[in-house]
């Protein structure tokens, strides 16, 4: 029999380590030397980005979806359903419909998802952009929207880290096209002492706030939403009144880790930082959003960390030890209003370094935005 | 929880989203009466960790400077 490769969840990660391991591997696959199964609920694949300009109607969420079968490499099997328990022990993973998935190596790429109902009254109280449903709702409060204090609320961790930030600036610069600017009192919240993680970024932003008029309100972690009295209370004990709430929510890993016992408390699977392999496991490669690691959840990130996973595997399925080391590389675009942006890379020796915001980076990550497609195919 | 228990956090060369934020989401799934030790390669942490422990009302135990990191040690207390 083949060896047989497990693939749970159809994401970036999980879609562009399955192909590249297919097209490394094109030759055992046709001689059935080797299996490759993805599990994934999805029949469509969901570009999560594009969900930033949903909200403003600058994409219509048809444009972001593609199906899933159609990203992937001829030989890769396709299983649309839930995984529903991974056996680590006896190697194997169950479906919901009650199929069994016996692997020689698996991999771990079931992402994060925002989890609003870990703070009272967020779900009823506020908006968030992170899902589908989520910004379509957003949309429609937004064209109703005459005016008011609107916040952006930033729960830890999530994914995405300057995407609050972006939103932040597209707000502003839509409420200025629709001429109600002065009639919105912006504020952005953010969980530590600045207003970003990133220090550059986080310096960089004082001055753009201030000539923006965007309030920012530091050591801000969301405790509850009183949602008839339109009150946010934080941890940190500051009280901010709201008409419009736009939060990004906490996140957690998938259900899946979490009932399987393979994760930590919030679902997250302890990961070695540079092996990317699950910790005490020599078989179980974890990529994404679904690991421990204390780095950025991004797109970005899963598909540098594929790259490593999906070298090495093919390696391992040949016999050979399999070299290649992850170096924590992130890189992120930041839209810094609707026409301009820049972007940041850093991984775990190098600190970040913006460089100064300019159309023609806003250009390129809008371009980015309808090449996206050529990711999971594994081609850039 | 023993003092040598401590939940170790381990944010060495994370610049995003950092020692801060990895404290903030580890401690919230904690029982009360945890350690946590978070390390951390940036100097900045010996400073900002402090500070939000005291704002939230949890305890800070002490930095200590190891070979190119720190320890910061902060106890959940409620
Ligand atoms: C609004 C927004 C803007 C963003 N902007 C950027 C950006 O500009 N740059 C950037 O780099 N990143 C960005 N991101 C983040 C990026 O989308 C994620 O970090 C990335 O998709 C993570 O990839 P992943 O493969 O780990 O997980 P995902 O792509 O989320 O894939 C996880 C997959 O696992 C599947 N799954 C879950 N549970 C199960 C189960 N039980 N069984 C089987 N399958 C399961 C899911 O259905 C999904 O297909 C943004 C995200 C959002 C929401």
């Amino acid at each position: 029999m083949g060896k047989r490769v497990v693939v749970v969840g159809g994401g970036v990660g999980g879609t562009i380590v399955a192909n590249h391991l297919a097209r490394k591997l094109g030759r055992e696959l046709e001689l059935g030397d080797l299996e490759i199964t993805m599990i994934s609920p999805d029949a469509q694949h969901f570009y999560q980005p594009g969900l930033l300009y949903v909200m403003f109607d600058l994409t219509r969420p048809e444009e972001l979806s593609r199906s899933q079968a159609s990203l992937l490499e001829p030989g890769i099997r396709l299983v649309q359903d839930w995984a529903d328990h991974i056996d680590k022990d006896k190697g194997e993973v169950r479906t919901r419909a009650g199929q069994t998935f016996p692997y020689d190596f698996l991999l771990l790429a079931t992402g994060s998802r925002p989890s609003p109902q870990l703070i009272p009254g967020l779900a009823e109280g506020g908006h968030l952009f992170y899902t589908l449903d989520g910004a379509l709702k957003l949309r429609e409060a937004l064209f109703n929207f005459q005016g008011g204090k609107v916040v952006v609320t930033v729960g830890v961790p999530h994914k995405c880290p300057v995407a609050p930030l972006e939103v932040t600036f597209m707000l502003d610069a839509w409420f200025r096209q629709r001429g109600l600017r002065d009639k919105v009192e912006l504020t952005y919240t953010y969980p530590i002492g600045r207003l970003h993680a990133l220090e550059p970024v986080a310096n960089w932003a004082v001055p753009q706030f201030a000539a923006r008029d965007i309030h920012g309100e530091t050591f801000f972690n969301l405790k509850e939403v009183d949602a008839k009295a339109r009150q946010l209370t934080s941890i940190e004990g500051t009280t901010l009144p709201y008409d419009l709430l736009i939060s990004v929510p906490p996140h957690q890993g998938a259900q899946v880790i979490i009932d399987s016992g393979v994760g930590d408390k919030g679902g997250w699977v302890p990961t070695g930082k540079h092996t990317l392999l699950m910790e005490g496991t020599d078989n179980v490669f974890v990529v994404g959003d679904t690991t421990n690691l204390p780095i950025s959840k991004a797109g970005s990130t899963a598909h540098f960390e594929a790259d490593v996973i999906a070298d090495n595997l093919a390696s391992r399925l040949q016999g050979y030890p399999g070299g290649r080391s992850y170096d924590g590389k992130v890189f992120c675009f930041v839209e810094t209003g609707l026409e301009q942006a820049t972007y940041v890379w850093f991984n775990f020796e190098t600190p970040p370094n913006p460089v100064p915001p300019s159309q023609a980076i806003h250009w390129f990550k809008l371009a980015y935005n309808k090449a996206y497609w050529l990711t999971p195919k594994g081609v850039l | 929880m023993a003092e040598g228990e401590a939940k170790v956090i381990d944010a060495r060369g994370s610049y995003c989203p950092g020692p801060l934020m990895e404290l903030i989401r580890a401690i919230q799934t904690e029982p009360v009466g945890t350690v946590l030790e978070v390390l951390s390669s940036d100097r900045a942490s010996s400073n900002d960790i402090p500070e939000w422990v005291k704002k939230v009302g949890q305890e800070y135990l002490e930095t200590v400077a190891e070979d190119g990191y720190w320890r910061v040690r902060v106890r959940r207390v409620k």
